[in-house]
């Protein structure tokens, strides 16, 4: 196995920004998959047998499964025994207490990432769970959510603490045969994140969790599970960065939300994992299947997402609005530079009455990248005056770029009412020029122009959250143009 | 300040300008007239360097430095402001961002501080007054939604934050109503000063009435054919351009 320094020497580090890879001895599982290696990861997890046997009905299903193709997007074959399913730091048996315990190399990647976990501890009022691999390793502001009775912890570790609730929850939104990433996924998820906010609390913080691929080959599963009692609130935000690397990585995460009545879930991603050289050689692979169940009445879930990474993307984060008079929104922003592919959308499925649902998408596709949005608005038979705005522009950057958009509509209740904005814009030579004009060099004119087709979906994100979103989106659409 | 010297200049395979010859000296106002499609929107944009825009002969100098050198940004830097004839909109970013994010790249160019968001604020608010421009339009997003005068005078806002030594306004007075029109006069005429000049494309010899240039010149054709003072202007009102080219054989 190549050295960490090996690796950096061999690639073009300087093209991205947190391309970096950390030397932490793994322990790992041999590559491939089997009964016999569900039955390792679940035992190293000390797993219930309850939660083991639940991963083999998955893996049996997926067997059975093929892989998708209909999305709009094209990449190798990817081999499944080649992957390895479980990685964890060393340390793992032995717990850290504090901060001051971890590993400082970790430290030191967070620090490159630009997350000083210990100025977020005081200043941010942020509560970080932050994965590492597959374990989390760090958890801070617990003490200060228990109080409220806010559970926020790595999902290993609900497993062991609430395996009631986890049990209760657990592929209710997400089934574990739903498709074939996600009944991956159940199989051999790793870690992830769970919360429980508790009837009638308020999360005072945004909870926050930091994502980061770093073993070499092993895919990474991520399983979190967000439940919002009744009256109850809370945002949630998921960022990530991933080192460079020379071969694909397969993601394949499962989130499931469930909103009870009079509750909010606000659920943030930005994302930004490596999406290869400018050949498309090495990004991550990206499929991930997000849901949430607005299951009570007047519910509310709210997705806001900003992709700017990934060689390829799968991802569809979805509402099922069940209670009556429940809102389900989509927000997102789709970058695809150089050869990126995005396939990315939601599916809203209006089930109560007077249930209403809002999509705005904005795909950005610079270089030779691929950007599709796909979106489906269902409205059932049973959702009585349902109401569906969407809203889907597309910014194409050069003329090798590409912008596709699939919305489905599907109507059982004439007493529905949609409405479809969609529009494709190029970045205009004029605009550019007006910037110049003005003393305003083509990269900020690029970024400033493109911020600004992305505000809708900004002003959604927190604060701390769009000036990342902002800064990323600069990143990544760096050399676009000229 | 400003030296044009044979300029000649084209657009997709088209000749536009055939050889202009244009200096402005820093105080100067100077209005170019000249007929639909003679060229005038052309060489301001080719003063400003847009790309699609070929110089095939001759030079263009500002303060002595060769602006064919100079990317469209650093000749901004330098002091080059074109109100544009047809302002541009940037969707979703706001108007006084823009401005704050032009001002700050024009004095980091030049190695002076960039202004903070009070500053910034203190200083638009009195351009906005002198050019009277409604402080909803600050919060706006650029030049999307305004109307053909609001858009104007936006350029002309934007030309009293950044306080160019040489500005060209491109029929910056079509569209705009009388008042308008006044309020853009008083604006520039209250940027007049003895380091600054400015290049006013124009139709109408009404403008002139409020900000009196020193020379006009008409271009006819991608040539400056004739030049004079202020009265060249009324006399143009008379007769219109061919009467002018007829009669002006021995200019
Ligand atoms: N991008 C272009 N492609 C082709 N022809 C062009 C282009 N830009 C300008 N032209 C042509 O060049 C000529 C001069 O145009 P220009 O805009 O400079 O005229 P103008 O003097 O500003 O006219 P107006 O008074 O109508 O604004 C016109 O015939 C115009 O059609
Ligand atoms: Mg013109």
């Amino acid at each position: 196995m190549p050295t960490a320094a090996d690796t950096i020497g061999a690639l073009a580090e300087r093209d991205y920004e947190y391309g970096f890879v950390t030397d932490v001895e793994q322990d790992t599982a041999p590559p491939g998959l089997s009964e016999e290696i569900i039955a390792f990861i679940s035992a190293k997890k000390n797993e219930p047998q309850w939660l083991l046997d639940w991963r083999l009905q998955a893996y049996r299903g997926w067997l059975k499964m093929v892989e998708p193709t209909w999305a709009n997007v094209r990449y190798e074959p990817i081999d499944y025994q080649s992957i390895c399913y479980y990685a964890a730091p060393k340390s793992d048996d032995d717990r850290p207490k504090s901060l001051d315990e971890i590993d400082p190399e970790i430290l030191a990647t967070y620090e490159k990432l630009g997350i000083p976990l210990r100025e977020q501890e005081m200043l941010a009022g942020v509560a970080v769970d932050a994965v590492f691999d597959s374990v989390s390793v760090a958890t801070t502001f617990r003490e200060k959510l228990a109080e409220l009775g806010v559970i926020f912890c790595s999902f290993s570790e609900a497993v062991q603490d609430h395996p009631e609730l986890v049990r209760k929850y657990l592929g209710t939104v997400v089934p574990r045969r739903d498709n074939f990433f996600a009944a991956l996924n159940s199989a051999v998820f790793s870690d992830g994140s769970f919360v429980y906010i508790p009837k009638g609390v308020r999360c005072p913080m945004e909870l926050s969790t930091y994502f980061r691929i770093n073993a070499m080959n092993t895919g990474q599963f991520e399983r979190t599970l967000i439940i919002a009692e009744e009256g109850s609130y809370v945002s949630y935000l998921e960022g990530c960065t991933a080192p460079m690397r020379d071969e694909n990585q397969l993601h394949a995460a499962v989130v499931e939300l469930i909103a009870h009545e009079d509750a909010q879930i606000k659920y943030s991603t930005v994302q930004n994992w490596y999406p290869g050289d400018k050949e498309g050689v090495g990004g991550i692979y990206n499929f991930v299947t997000k849901r949430g169940l607005c299951e009570g009445r007047r519910s509310k879930i709210s997705w806001t997402q900003v992709e700017t990474g990934s060689a390829v993307t799968w991802k569809y984060p979805s509402c099922i609005l069940r209670g009556d008079d429940s809102v389900g929104e989509f927000y997102s922003v789709a970058v695809s530079n150089n050869r990126q592919q995005a396939d990315t959308g939601t599916k809203m499925i209006h089930v109560g009455k007077r249930t209403s649902s809002t999509i705005i998408s904005k795909g950005i596709s610079a270089g030779e990248g691929q950007n599709t949005y796909r979106g489906s608005v269902r409205i059932l038979r049973s959702a009585e005056d349902a109401r569906n705005f969407s809203q889907c522009d597309s910014m194409l950057i050069g003329d090798r770029c590409g912008a596709h958009t699939f919305p489905y509509i599907d109507v059982a209740n004439p007493s529905a009412q949609m409405e479809h904005e969609a529009s494709t814009s190029k970045i205009g030579e004029d605009q550019i020029f007006y910037c110049n004009q003005r003393g305003i060099d083509t990269e900020d004119a690029v970024s400033m122009i493109v911020n600004g087709f992305c505000k809708e979906v900004f002003r959604e994100l927190p604060m701390e959250f769009a000036v990342e979103a902002q800064k990323l989106l600069e990143v990544s659409l760096e050399g676009s143009v000229g | 300040m400003l030296r044009v010297s044979d300029l000649h200049a084209k657009v997709e395979e088209q000749k536009i300008l055939k050889g202009v010859d244009l200096e402005v000296n820093a105080g100067e106002v100077h209005a170019v007239m000249g007929p639909n499609g003679s060229g005038k929107s052309t060489l301001a944009q080719v003063l400003a360097g847009r790309e699609d825009y070929d110089v095939t002969a001759g030079s263009l100098e500002l303060d002595g430095d060769d602006l064919q050198e100079m990317a469209p940004e650093e000749r901004a830097h330098a002091g080059l402001f074109l109100a544009f004839q047809y302002p541009v909109e940037i969707p979703g970013v706001g108007n006084s961002y823009f401005l704050k994010a032009a001002l700050n790249a024009i004095r980091k160019a030049r190695g002076e501080d960039e202004l903070d968001a009070m500053d910034f604020l203190q200083l638009l608010r009195k351009r906005a007054e002198l050019v009277d421009v409604d402080e909803a339009l600050l919060r706006r997003p650029v030049n999307e939604g305004f109307s053909g005068g609001e858009k104007k005078r936006n350029e002309i806002l934007q030309m009293a934050v950044l306080e160019p030594r040489l500005a060209v306004l491109d029929e910056t007075d079509s569209g705009l109503d009388i008042d308008a029109l006044k309020t853009v006069a008083a604006g520039v005429n209250a940027l007049r000063s003895e380091d600054r000049a400015f290049v006013v494309i124009t139709h109408y010899q009404r403008l002139l009435n409020y900000i009196v240039p020193d020379h006009v010149h008409v271009l006819l054709d991608g040539r400056i054919v004739r030049s004079g003072g202020s009265e060249l202007a009324l006399e143009l009102e008379e007769k219109g351009y061919t009467g002018l080219t007829n009669g002006s054989s021995g200019d």
